[in-house]
């Protein structure tokens, strides 16, 4: 009964603080709307990367899908800005959930090294077909519409959307895991010949975790067009080097295969990088390039992997609700 | 990344097939120049091959040591050598490092799963792009080798010297490297370890060491790659990723192990990209790139859908 008041108590203040937080530090808004974006970006990683082993360098496709779409919407139109903006979200977030099912139902079939390098080319060829398209601005990228409120509301008003998202995505990825869906995903991550001789459509469970994956960033992509206003379809939309490459390291980061693991390494990773970040000079990207080497060989389990290892009792009630992360040892 | 010198992005698509059919030599020009790109792509994916055979490690810093390789020969170049003897050095200078880089860190990863090895390469992907970009700089360069250029059928199909060396060269290593293989003891002992890493131990042979030397050769293989292509066309920070999705989509198209497929298929790549950039335009040609390697794998997974006769 405690340990359900303790976990009240610990997401209500979590949700307190993020809610004062735009109006107590009014200048950080965007970096701290950035802050939910990398939570999602995590957690969306980590169903396919940490929960069912499959690790996917290509997320960012649905990322830039879901920013494209809402975009296009917004331009085309001729609703108001609020109306175009979540028609936009609702149908970014639908096109990139097809797309996760044509391409999943095209590639997931095949064992998780194919699938793994099969997204490293998507991300990228997405990338270059924006670029090249002219009905989306092709090289020189789109503008998102005004934001029609006044001055510093836009911030706001995108700190809330972006934390609603947040909040959104994690229980219902909570709820997932804690069912039979969550099992089977563990259980293809375990051995997938044997999920399959247990009688798992490994396939169908694959596309769907993914179909899940693209939703949220769908949304996300959406959000955050018009959040940085400018869509720049290599550095920005298809952002591999920065967005895509950030997911990967964040979930590891904080402990691949566990619920809160890639919320604790988006906060770690977020914070480091703002305070940090400027201090290395153009060298940031060497060092996360050296990052993802260094955790994924000496520190595979991350932050929450590691702390559940040295305080296994300790760490009872937090890591409670992930029967799917104990697997792991 | 090599673009076609007929390639124009003002032709709309239907122009440039036309094209194509109105002068079938427009054709020849394209496949000579694609198949003498597509020797460089074997041997980078021999290299892949050789690495994914026996280490059962997916090295997806592989298009990296390419990108290195062409820039020892850049160098050597600038500092006034001619480049041909960029190949020698940078397939040494390679080696070690290839070397090195198994002692720090493939040693730890090379007995864990798939999963986590090219979680690893994928990071040291990152940073030795972005090494090479802060040090070298994001210019494109090139190291120029003062061949000429060969012309065929009366002038309509010109053949840059240069190219032909590098075709002859990637052949020449090519069929070094699997003489090595077959005769040297080191070659034996590779091969034995690819068959059976645990009964090569018990046979005496100290894997450990031949691991190291097979990440070496293949770190050497794509140096002397990159000092083909850097001689040939241009290198910059940028160009590992193609060359690792090219060398795995050939390794899967033609299976670990063939080499005669390899080199099928790395012509066939190379020829086809030229096509697909002539075609399409030539800003294209790297999402033909990557699009093909996603309809290779969706073709590869029905295919193999339909020969599953019994689960593994």
């Amino acid at each position: 009964m405690t340990d359900t008041v303790k976990r009240i108590l610990f997401y209500s203040i979590i949700v307190a603080v993020a809610l004062a937080a735009p109006s107590v530090a009014p200048d950080y808004r965007t970096q701290m709307a950035f802050l939910w974006v990398m939570v999602v970006f995590a957690l969306t990683w980590d169903i396919l990367g940490g929960q069912m082993g499959y690790n996917s360098f290509g997320n960012i496709l649905f990322f830039g899908v879901g920013m494209y779409v809402c975009a296009v919407i917004q331009r085309d139109s001729g609703l108001g800005y609020y109306p175009a903006l979540f028609l936009g979200m609702g149908a970014g977030a639908l096109v990139a959930v097809v797309f996760a099912a044509i391409f999943g139902a095209g590639i997931l079939g095949l064992r998780g090294h194919y699938f793994a390098i099969c997204t490293l080319g998507l991300g990228i060829a997405a990338g270059e077909f924006a670029s090249g398209w002219d009905y989306i601005g092709a090289g020189s990228g789109m503008v998102t519409p005004i934001f029609p409120g006044e001055a510093g509301g836009r911030e706001k008003f995108f700190y809330y959307v972006m934390f609603a998202l947040a909040v959104i995505t994690f229980p219902v990825l909570r709820w997932l895991y804690s069912g039979r869906f969550g099992l089977a995903l563990n259980a293809i991550r375990d051995d997938e010949d044997k999920a399959e001789a247990m009688g798992i459509h490994t396939t169908r469970y694959k596309t769907t975790a993914w179909c899940i994956s693209a939703f949220f960033l769908g949304l996300t992509g959406a959000v955050v067009g018009n959040m940085i206003g400018f869509i720049d379809p290599r550095d920005v939309a298809f952002a591999g080097p920065t967005f895509g490459v950030w997911m990967v390291l964040m979930a590891i980061l904080g402990g691949k295969g566990t619920l809160w693991g890639p919320v604790l390494g988006a906060v770690v990773f977020h914070v480091t990088q703002e305070v940090f970040w400027t201090y290395l000079l153009g060298w940031q990207r060497v060092a996360l390039g050296l990052l993802i080497v260094l955790i994924v060989v000496f520190f595979p389990l991350g932050i929450l992997g590691w702390a559940r290892e040295r305080w296994p009792e300790r760490f009872g009630h937090v890591v409670e609700e992930k029967p799917a992360a104990r697997a792991t040892e | 990344m090599p673009v076609s010198k007929t390639g124009r992005g003002d032709f709309s698509t239907m122009d440039s097939i036309q094209l194509l059919f109105q002068a079938p030599v427009l054709s020849v020009q394209l496949l000579l120049d694609g198949m003498l790109i597509g020797a460089i792509f074997a041997l980078a994916a021999y290299g892949m091959a050789l690495v994914w055979g026996v280490m059962n490690v997916i090295n997806i810093a592989q298009g990296e040591f390419v990108m290195l390789g062409g820039y020892v020969a850049f160098f050597l170049y600038a500092a006034g050598v001619h480049p041909f003897f960029g190949i020698p050095l940078a397939a040494v200078v390679l080696f070690l490092f290839g070397w090195s880089l198994y002692k720090t860190i493939i040693f730890r990863i090379v007995d864990k799963d798939l999963f986590i090895s090219i979680l690893a390469t994928f990071g040291l992907s990152i940073l030795l792009q972005q090494l090479a970009n802060e040090l070298f700089g994001a210019d494109v360069r090139t190291a120029e080798s003062g061949f000429g250029t060969l012309v065929l059928f009366d002038g309509q199909v010109t053949v840059a010297e240069i190219k032909l060396v590098a075709f002859i060269a990637a052949l020449a290593l090519g069929g070094l490297l699997l003489l090595f293989l077959k005769q040297s003891r080191l070659g034996q002992a590779i091969r034995a370890t690819a068959q059976n890493a645990r009964a090569a131990r018990i046979m005496g042979i100290d894997t450990d060491r031949v691991y190291a030397a097979t990440f070496g050769l293949n770190a050497a293989i794509c140096g002397a790659a990159g000092a083909l292509v850097a001689m040939t066309w241009i290198i910059h920070p940028y160009l590992g990723l193609p060359y690792t999705i090219r060398s795995f989509m050939i390794v899967i198209v033609a299976g670990l192990g063939n080499v005669a497929a390899v080199l099928v298929a790395g012509l066939g790549l190379g020829a086809a990209e030229n096509f697909a950039g002539f075609i399409f335009g030539a800003e294209y040609q790297a999402a033909f790139v990557f699009g093909l390697l996603v309809i290779i794998l969706m073709w590869r997974r029905f295919w193999l859908n339909r020969q599953r006769r019994y689960l593994k």
